[in-house]
């Protein structure tokens, strides 16, 4: 996820990966189109094009059937954001969590950051599809990809028994128990961090309707006594659309920062999961081709033999992408969290001191009130 | 209902205690003594003027103490328990209820319901500048099981000279506040005073204290009690004539208080269902009064629609401060999950950052809460008591309404009898014919005292509503500012707590 990377060895990429960026969404009917602007790394401009979720979808298949690429299974995939919906579901809603959130904001900053990841992945960023999405302005091939090898990890039982296969490697084996704990503590937050916002969200809607409520109490007429309860009713009607401003800022600056972070976070650390899971797949090949040559009759022992030592190859590349992955992504992530929750301080301090103002002006304003 | 039990005007008898040395006519600024009144002894005289009010008040002049002494041997079990609670050090010594009365109204005794006397005492009020501050706090569990109540203590701080004291407490349980309010009710209802309801009954609430929950919810249920009661009391004395009632001095005053027998006490409830009633009859009648005053009809109107727009109002705060609580728990527990996710972090700076977030959530929790409780008790509870408020409004207009439908029935009964005597007239029955002139003679009188009254509750309503209006904006205009304020100070507290955390 360096940038270094990318730039030193020659890419086939052709645009600056950190200047991705997915600047607005267009609705049409039922279909979101999402606009894409990256910048020429010859530094002569810009390609603008315009994608679907299908068009993401292709290019995250075509990532993943690069079998021809030793130790593919090791890389930890930046994970693409669920499919948005125009008219979304409840369970839609709640599997995109924040990313629902907002006008379409943090869903779209979640589908730069893949592509910023993906541009920025010094083997991912050489497959060609990755060119064709970012600067094709043909919209790429909708034709289905080869099946890729890859399967996601909402698997068979006999599958889910692999994942707790003992490891012959002690880093490994402390990185899948780690990540394990993280994976469900991370989603446990950014979930609980969801019913904060939704509250705050739902205040932010209940102080519309007390400001509103009082505009009704609003009575005309020549009577003193009336004026300054009409007034009174005007100005307090004031404050609370500024509680609902305030109301409305924290739940923005929550999402823009920490929501957006934790949900990040808990899908790469899924995303971690998988990687690991695919590896201890390979490992439960390996032993079982070591098995089957010592098992085998001699008729059969060269053959196995074969098989035993393309496992043990592709286990060893997997298992060396994996080990500078996951040196790269334990960086990242603590990097990226620790700038999201320096982030959120940032904004929030700078939204209770304006509130702090505001509030304080609406106080001088009433003591003010003969 | 007092208001149909009498046709004689109800007892007033406005106690004042001559401190010692003062004058029968003092001046207005008067020292306040400590000690037991004594009292000169030539001025004193009751008002015996219809029915007594309230039996224990002794004629006797000479045994001033007597009731004292037939309060106490009330013996029930709580007058012994509330005797050995050990009274605060600043509850005065019992003091005789009774005593002279104020040479202020003394010389118009007889008159004292021809209201007029009512407009006196709010002029010379011009004299002491309105200045009392009345707080109900310290609630304390007294007895066991289903005979347990709450006692709080109500406690005084003025500098009035209507007060024997400047700073004093009492305690008093709920269904003394219930018997000073329907005593009040009783008295100044029904001729055009808006007194403010007592706080609402609730017997699932006061179920949980006495079976001896300790839980939030039974503590929240207190100190909203707590708070209306101590809102109740302001209320009142805020009123000009009811703060001098003697009811309301014996109430803060006195540290034994008659138990409140009838506790069917008018609660506001009570109140509303009487009014109805009252209302239900009037209408019964089907005569439309003939509303002269288009004032009064502008007026009940207005407050039609201001009781509408404030139970909007009231519902759309509790919704927000049921918000409020949702935010405080789940901030609460997102917290938990980030001190979760910072225990398991193997990095040491982002798990120390993790742990701060969950921290500073917890605070953040804690201001939740609190802004919580601002906007129930400062909005929410407001509102409430202006729909309840307004209860006592309607219940105003419609006694008006009765006062005037009694006065036209007298018209009608006189008319009536006007016609059978001229009929009388050309019978031989002289006995009878001088039967029928008494009582029209004495109906002249009813009818003449009908609109008397009539007219003295239109007086007392228009000002009462000019008072209420005004109250009513003076109010919302002191809770605001208390609520922006708490809204300022939680800002800054939130401020605080984020610039803690980006320094470390």
């Amino acid at each position: 996820m360096s940038t270094e990377e990318v730039k030193e060895t020659a890419s086939v990429l052709s645009v600056h990966d950190d200047s991705i960026k997915v600047t607005e969404v267009l609705k049409e009917g039922d279909t979101l189109t999402f606009i894409i602007v990256s910048q020429k790394l010859s530094g002569t401009g810009e390609y603008h094009v315009d994608r679907t979720y299908e068009d993401f979808e292709w290019l995250q298949q075509h990532l993943f059937s690069q079998g021809d690429v030793p130790g593919i299974q090791g890389v930890i995939f930046p994970p693409l954001p669920a499919k948005p919906q125009v008219n979304a579901s409840p369970r839609s809603i709640k599997q995109l969590g924040f990313l629902a959130l907002g006008e379409c904001q943090p869903y779209c900053k979640a589908l730069e950051t893949f592509l910023q990841q993906v541009a920025a992945h010094s083997i991912l960023s050489k497959n060609k599809a990755v060119e064709v999405f970012l600067t094709s302005s043909d919209p790429p091939g909708r034709q289905k990809v080869k099946k890729n090898i890859f399967n996601r990890l909402s698997q068979a039982v006999e599958e889910m028994r692999k994942e707790g296969h003992k490891d012959v490697d002690e880093f490994f084996q402390n990185e899948r128990d780690h990540n394990l704990i993280l994976t469900g503590c991370t989603k446990t937050a950014a979930e609980k961090f969801l019913d904060v916002v939704a509250t705050e969200q739902k205040i932010a809607v209940a102080c519309g309707h007390f400001s509103t409520a009082l505009h009704l109490c609003v009575e005309p007429g020549e009577d003193p006594d009336k004026q300054a309860f009409s007034r009174v009713c005007v100005k307090l009607s004031e404050v609370f659309e500024s509680i609902k401003k305030n109301m409305t800022s924290v739940a923005e600056n929550n999402v823009n920062t920490l929501g957006l972070g934790l949900d990040l976070e808990s899908r790469y650390q899924e995303a971690e999961r998988e990687m690991l899971f695919r590896r201890t797949c390979k490992l439960v090949e390996l032993e079982n081709a070591q098995r089957n040559v010592e098992k085998a009759k001699p008729v059969k022992k060269a053959a196995m033999e074969e098989v035993k030592k393309a496992a043990e190859t592709e286990f060893e590349h997997t298992s060396g992408v994996a080990k500078q992955e996951i040196a790269r992504f334990q960086g990242a992530r603590v990097e990226m969290l620790q700038q999201a929750l320096v982030g959120w301080c940032e904004k929030q301090l700078l939204t209770a001191k304006e509130s702090a103002d505001q509030f304080n002006q609406h106080l001088e304003v009433f003591r003010g009130m003969a | 209902m007092a208001d149909t039990a009498r046709d004689a005007p109800p007892e007033q008898t406005d106690f004042h205690e001559l401190e010692d040395g003062e004058e029968l006519f003092p001046e207005p600024a008067t020292t306040q003594e400590s000690q037991p009144a004594s009292l000169a002894a030539e001025d004193i005289s009751t008002n015996s003027n219809g029915p007594k009010q309230d039996s224990l008040f002794d004629d006797d002049p000479e045994d001033l103490f007597a009731e004292a002494t037939e309060e106490v041997s009330l013996d029930s079990p709580e007058r012994d328990v509330l005797l050995s609670d050990g009274p605060s050090p600043a509850i005065t010594p019992i003091t005789p209820p009774t005593s002279v009365i104020t040479p202020r109204i003394g010389h118009t005794h007889d008159d004292m319901f021809t209201h007029s006397s009512f407009d006196e005492i709010e002029e010379e009020e011009g004299g002491d500048s309105f200045d009392i501050h009345i707080s109900v706090s310290d609630p304390e569990k007294v007895g066991d099981g289903m005979n347990a109540y709450m006692a709080y203590k109500v406690t005084t701080k003025t500098s009035m000279s209507l007060f024997k004291r400047n700073e004093f407490a009492v305690k008093r349980r709920f269904s003394d506040f219930l018997g000073l309010h329907s005593k009040l009710a009783s008295k100044y209802l029904h001729i055009g005073y808006i007194v403010p309801p007592a706080p609402e009954k609730s017997i699932v609430g006061m179920t949980k204290v006495k079976v001896g929950k300790e839980d939030q919810s039974s503590n929240e249920f207190v100190e909203k009690r707590r708070s209306a009661l101590e809102r109740y009391l302001m209320r009142t004395v805020k009123h000009p004539i009811l703060l001098k009632d003697p009811d309301v001095l014996q109430f803060l005053e006195s540290s034994e208080l008659p138990r409140a027998v009838s506790t069917q006490a008018l609660s506001s409830a009570g109140l509303l269902r009487m009014v109805n009633k009252a209302a239900d009859a009037v209408n019964k009648m089907t005569i439309k009064m003939n509303e002269s005053d288009a004032w009064f009809e502008e007026k009940q109107q207005h407050f039609e629609n201001l009781d509408v727009q404030l139970r909007k109002l009231h519902t759309s705060v509790e919704s927000l401060v049921c918000h409020r609580k949702e935010l405080s728990v789940n901030t609460a527990q997102f917290a938990k999950s980030a001190a979760m996710l910072g225990n398991s972090e193997d990095h040491t700076a982002l798990s120390r950052a993790l742990s701060q977030l969950a921290e500073v959530e917890e605070k953040i929790d804690q201001l939740h809460q609190d802004q919580a409780n601002a906007d129930f008790y400062l909005f929410s509870e407001l509102l409430g008591d202006y729909v309840r408020l307004l209860t006592a409004v309607k219940g105003v207009f419609d006694h008006r309404m009765k006062t005037w439908q009694k006065w036209q029935d007298s018209q009608m009964l006189l008319q009536k009898k006007r016609e059978a005597e001229a009929k009388l007239q050309f019978t031989n029955k002289p006995d009878k014919l001088q039967q029928a002139k008494d009582e029209i003679k004495e109906l002249e009188g009813k009818v003449q005292q009908g609109e008397r009254d009539f007219e003295q509750i239109s007086k007392t309503i228009r000002k009462e509503v000019s008072r209420f209006e005004k109250e009513r904006v003076k109010d919302f205009k002191t809770i605001i500012i208390k609520y922006l304020e708490s809204l300022v100070q939680t800002q800054q507290q939130l401020i605080l707590e984020l610039v803690l955390e980006k320094l470390v």
